[in-house]
C-alpha cells in the first residue's frame, strides 16, 4: 500500500482547492491536491459569467462598496446566511480580484466613452469615464443593486482557473489527478487524511496529512438533470458524512438555474440576462415583468426559476418531446456582443442546439445548478466535528449563500474563501502537531478494501448500480425539485430509504479490474443516496419557504420557527440522517426583512408561537 | 426513420494481464440530438459497464473527452451522431499515454509542458492589496483572452505530424501558450528568454506546417498565426531587431 505524507491534503483541485493550496505552498508548506480529473478540467472552468466584487470602477457600478454587496448577498440568501461570513466575503472580494489581475487573469477592462447597453430588451446609454480607463470592468447580474460582476468574456472560470493552476505549478503544488477519495481517516477527534483510489490503476493509496481540505465542488449529480459536470457526484461529501461526526449544512437548499438549455441541461450564463437578454413564452410574450415589475429577468435565481415554472404550469411553455421550455432571447444584443462577450453561449448554441443565437431563440428551462449546502464550517473554514478538517468553495456550507446564492457570488467565493481559509490553514499548520496511529489507518483501509471485494464478488447481492441511480433520480425529481410539498417529500423519503437498502446490495457486472468505472460508481452509490436523503428529509422537516426551498404547503418564509440552519449527520447503520438546527447567523447586522422581489409572506421572528 | 448505429470501439485495459488491444462492436438505436456523450454513456449503462472514457463538463469547455472519431481528433461531447455515417469508429487520442479503452492521460503531459514553458506571469512586482489594480487596455485584455481560451484537450498534438515523430515536441498548444504571455504586459520575460525555450526543434522549428493543429482545434484558436508570428519574431530577435506585432493585438 502506497502511503504518502503531506502538510495539506486538498481534496479537489478546482479554484477553491488550488487557492488554499497556493496560500499554504506560499507559506512554505507541502501541499498535495487530489483531483478526479486534470486540475484544469475542474468544474470551475465551466463558470462563464463572472465574479462579484464591489470595485465600483464602471459607470453602472459607481458608488458600489462592500456594504452594498453585503446587503445584496444577505437579501439574496433570504436571510439564511451567516452575516459575519457574508461581510468577510464582501470586504475581501475586491482585493482578491486585483490579486487575480496581478497573477494574470485577462479581466475585461473599462473603455472610456459612451456605450449602448440593453435592459429588458431596450437600449440605453452609459458613459464610462476617462479616469477609469483600464480598470477592471463589471457586468450586471441578478439580485444586485450595482453592476458588480467582474468577467473575462464569458470564460471567466476558465481564465481564472488556468491562472490559478499556473500559480500553483509555479509554487510547486503537486496535483495527483485521476485520484478519487473514498473515505476520510480520523481517530474520532482529528482528521488524519484520506484513503483514495487511483482512477488509472484502481489501486488504493493512503494520504496522511496534518490538515485536510474538502474543496470538491457541488453534488448536483445526485439529480438527473443538472448543469453540473459529471464529476460533481458528492464523493467527498459522502466521505465527510460517513465519519458520523462531520455535519453537512442546509442540504435541502438546492439552487435551480433559470437557463439550462433543452434537452442537454448545459448552462448558458446569467450574463445573458445581465447583458439585457429577456425570457419569452410560447406566444413570444415577455412574461417576467408581469410577475416581477421591478427586477424582471434580474430577480434572484430562485425567484426567476419559480416564476418560469409557474408560467409553464399555466400552459405558457413551449411543448417538446423533452417537456416544456421557455425562450431566452439575446438577438437584440447584436452579433458583435454575442460573438465576443457571450462567445461560450454562442458556441453552446451552435454545437449543442444547432442554432445561431444571433437570429434564433434559445430553448431554456430551470435546471439543478448549485448546492448551497455542504460541509458545515465555521468562519475560518474549519469543519464542525473534526479537528484538522477544512472545507471551502461550493463543497462547503461556510455559509454566505444561505438559501439562495446570487449569480457571480460562487466563483468569487472560491477564491475569496480559498484565500481566507488558506490563511487559516497556514495558522493551523504552524501551531499543530499530529500523530498518525497506524492502527486507525490500517482499520480504515481494511474497511475500504472489504467494501471493494464485496462489490467485486457480489457478496451483498446483485443489484445493478445504474438501476439504483435511476431510482434515486426519479425520487429527487418529483420530491425535491423547485416546488416541494409534504406528501411528495414524505413518499420520497420512504422510497429513498428503500433505495438505500438496494444500494447496499449492489454487485458488479464486470471484473472491477483496474480503473473500472462501474466500481467507482458502485463505491459511492450508497453514499449518494444518503446525500439524497439529507436533501429530501431536510426539505420535509423544513415547513416553510425560504430562498430556493419552496414548500407549496408552507408558502410563508417563517422567521419565527425557521431562521435556522439544518445540520445533518449520519450514524453508521442508520437509515435516516440525524437533523439538528443552529441559528442562521450569530448576529443580524441586517434584520430579517423583505428582499424587494419575489413576493411571498413572511412570518416575523417575534410573531407569537402557534400551538401545535 | 431512426438509424441503427454501429460503434467500433478500441478496447484495452492495461491493468488486466489477460487483456490485449482489440476492437469491440456495440449497436445502438439513434435518438434525436444524440451526441457521443449520450451514446457512450448508454453503451456503458446498457451493454458494458467496464468501458472507459472521459467526460467532465460535457459542454465543450473542459477538454476531457477528446478522442479520434472516424479518423479525426475531436471532442466527443459536442460530436453529434447525425453528422456521421451509421458506422462510427472510436479510438483513443494517440501521443498521450493510454489509461484504458478511450481514456488517455493528458494531465501528466500538460503539467510537464507548463513547467517547461514556465506557464505563469514572470514579474518582480509584489502584489499590494491596498493598491488599485494595474491598468490595462481592454483591447489587450481581449487579445490575451483569445489565446487563453485553449482547453488543453490535446487534439492539436494528437493530430500533429511532428509530435508523432518526436515525443519532445512542444506542439501548437505550448507555442500558443507562450504567445499568450508574450503579449501580456504583466510578464517581464525578454524576447530572448522566450526563444531560449522555443527557438529550437522542440519548439517553433519542429513544425512541418501541415496545419492539422488548427484544423482540429475545437476552440478554433489561431494556432498557425501564432506559429508564424513566433517564427518571424524569433528571426528578428536573433538579429537584434524588434519583432513584429502579434496579429491578435489591435
Amino acid at each position: 500500500m502506497l502511503t504518502l505524507y503531506t502538510d495539506l491534503l486538498c481534496i479537489g483541485a478546482g479554484l477553491a482547492g488550488e487557492r488554499c493550496a497556493v496560500e499554504a505552498a506560499g507559506a512554505g508548506f507541502e501541499v498535495i491536491c487530489l483531483s478526479l480529473v486534470p486540475a484544469r478540467r475542474s468544474h470551475s472552468c465551466c463558470a462563464q459569467g463572472g465574479m462579484q466584487a464591489a470595485l465600483g470602477n464602471c459607470a453602472m457600478g459607481e458608488g458600489d462598496c462592500p456594504d452594498v454587496h453585503f446587503q445584496d448577498t444577505v437579501k439574496g440568501s433570504d436571510w439564511g446566511c451567516d452575516q459575519d461570513v457574508a461581510w468577510l466575503f464582501a470586504e475581501t472580494a475586491p482585493v482578491e480580484m486585483r490579486r487575480l489581475a496581478h497573477w494574470g487573469v485577462p479581466w475585461n477592462r473599462v473603455e472610456p466613452g459612451v456605450h449602448t447597453y440593453y435592459k429588458g430588451g431596450k437600449p440605453f446609454e452609459k458613459e464610462e469615464l476617462e479616469e477609469n480607463r483600464g480598470l477592471i470592468h463589471a457586468r450586471a447580474f441578478g439580485g444586485t443593486a450595482k453592476w458588480r460582476t467582474c468577467y473575462a468574456s464569458d470564460g471567466t472560470g476558465h481564465s481564472v482557473l488556468y491562472t490559478m493552476d499556473n500559480r500553483a505549478a509555479q509554487l510547486g503544488v503537486q496535483v495527483h489527478d485521476r485520484t478519487e477519495v473514498i473515505s476520510l481517516i480520523h481517530d474520532g477527534e482529528n482528521c488524519l487524511g484520506a484513503v483514495a483510489r487511483s482512477l488509472r490503476t484502481g489501486e488504493l493509496v493512503v494520504y496522511l496529512a496534518r490538515a485536510t481540505l474538502i474543496a470538491s465542488g457541488g453534488f448536483g449529480r445526485i439529480y438527473r438533470n443538472s448543469t453540473n459536470a459529471v464529476i460533481n457526484d458528492g464523493g467527498a461529501h459522502i466521505a465527510a458524512l460517513d465519519t458520523g461526526m462531520v455535519p453537512l449544512g442546509n442540504m435541502e437548499a438546492v439552487q435551480f438555474h433559470p437557463t439550462g438549455i433543452v434537452p442537454t441541461d448545459i448552462l448558458v450564463t446569467e450574463g445573458c440576462r445581465g447583458d439585457g437578454g429577456t425570457l419569452l413564452d410560447k406566444d413570444l410574450h415577455r412574461f417576467m415583468p408581469d410577475y416581477e415589475p421591478e427586477k424582471a429577468e434580474l430577480a434572484s435565481r430562485d425567484v426567476v426559476s419559480r416564476r418560469m415554472t409557474e408560467h409553464m404550469r399555466k400552459g405558457k411553455g413551449v411543448s417538446t418531446p423533452y417537456g416544456d421550455h421557455l425562450w431566452l432571447d439575446i438577438r437584440h444584443l447584436g452579433e458583435k456582443h454575442i460573438r465576443t462577450k457571450l462567445r461560450e453561449v454562442d458556441e453552446i448554441c451552435q454545437y449543442f442546439l444547432g442554432i445561431d443565437p444571433v437570429n434564433a431563440l434559445i430553448p431554456v428551462r430551470p435546471t439543478q445548478h448549485y448546492s448551497m449546502g455542504g460541509v458545515r464550517t465555521n468562519r475560518d473554514g474549519h469543519a464542525y466535528g473534526l479537528t484538522g478538517l477544512f472545507s471551502a468553495g461550493e463543497a462547503a456550507c461556510w455559509d454566505m449563500h444561505g438559501f439562495n446564492r446570487l449569480g457571480g457570488n460562487s466563483l468569487a467565493e472560491t477564491v475569496v474563501a480559498g484565500g481566507i481559509v488558506g490563511q487559516k490553514i497556514v495558522e493551523y499548520l504552524k501551531g499543530s502537531e499530529v500523530s498518525f496511529p497506524t492502527g486507525v489507518v490500517r482499520d480504515q483501509v481494511a474497511r475500504d478494501q472489504e467494501r471493494i471485494e464485496a462489490l467485486i464478488n457480489g457478496e451483498n447481492g446483485s443489484e445493478n448500480v445504474f438501476d439504483v441511480r435511476e431510482a434515486m433520480f426519479d425520487v429527487l425529481e418529483y420530491a425535491a425539485g423547485i416546488y416541494r410539498n409534504g406528501d411528495d417529500l414524505e413518499r420520497g423519503v420512504g422510497e429513498l430509504q428503500e433505495i438505500h437498502e438496494r444500494a447496499n446490495r449492489i454487485g458488479l457486472k464486470t471484473s472491477g479490474v483496474g480503473a473500472n468505472p462501474e466500481l467507482a460508481l458502485a463505491l459511492k452509490m450508497p453514499g449518494m443516496v444518503r446525500l439524497a436523503l439529507c436533501v429530501t428529509y431536510g426539505a420535509l422537516l423544513r415547513t416553510e419557504s425560504r430562498g430556493s426551498h419552496t414548500r407549496e404547503d408552507f408558502p410563508e418564509r417563517n422567521d419565527r420557527d425557521w431562521l435556522s440552519r439544518t445540520l445533518a449527520t449520519w450514524k453508521d447503520g442508520a437509515s435516516l440522517p440525524n437533523l439538528t438546527y443552529e441559528e442562521a447567523s450569530p448576529v443580524y447586522t441586517i434584520p430579517p426583512g423583505e428582499r424587494g422581489y419575489g413576493g411571498g409572506k413572511i412570518i416575523p421572528r417575534d410573531a407569537a408561537k402557534e400551538e401545535k | 426513420m431512426a438509424r441503427t448505429l454501429t460503434f467500433k470501439v478500441f478496447r484495452y485495459n492495461p491493468q488486466d494481464p489477460a487483456d490485449a488491444p482489440h476492437m469491440d462492436t456495440f449497436v445502438l438505436d439513434e435518438t434525436e440530438s444524440m451526441t457521443l456523450f449520450i451514446a457512450l454513456n448508454r453503451i456503458r449503462e446498457e451493454q458494458d459497464a467496464s468501458l472507459q472514457f472521459d467526460f467532465c463538463c460535457r459542454a465543450g469547455v473542459c477538454g476531457s473527452c477528446a478522442m479520434v472519431v472516424n479518423g479525426r481528433p475531436t471532442l466527443a461531447c459536442h460530436t453529434k451522431t447525425a453528422d456521421y455515417p451509421s458506422e462510427i469508429t472510436l479510438l483513443p487520442l494517440p501521443f498521450f499515454k493510454l489509461v484504458g479503452d478511450l481514456s488517455v492521460d493528458t494531465g501528466t503531459w500538460f503539467r510537464e509542458m507548463y513547467q517547461r514553458v514556465e506557464s505563469w506571469i514572470h514579474t518582480d512586482l509584489d502584489f499590494d492589496p491596498n493598491e488599485q489594480e494595474e491598468r490595462m487596455e481592454n483591447d489587450v485584455a481581449n487579445a490575451i483572452y483569445e489565446l487563453d481560451r485553449c482547453i488543453e484537450c490535446g487534439c492539436c498534438v494528437a493530430a500533429c505530424g511532428t509530435a508523432r515523430m518526436r515525443q519532445d515536441f512542444l506542439g501548437a498548444v505550448s507555442l500558443n501558450r507562450l504567445a499568450r504571455f508574450i503579449i501580456d504586459p504583466r510578464d517581464k520575460r525578454t524576447d530572448a528568454e522566450y526563444f531560449e525555450v522555443i527557438g529550437n526543434d522542440q519548439g517553433i522549428f519542429g513544425c512541418m506546417g501541415l496545419l492539422a493543429c488548427e484544423d482540429v482545434c475545437p476552440k478554433e484558436l489561431p494556432l498557425q498565426d501564432q506559429l508564424g508570428y513566433l517564427r518571424r519574431k524569433a528571426a528578428l530577435t536573433a538579429i537584434g531587431r524588434k519583432g513584429p506585432k502579434n496579429p491578435q493585438l489591435p
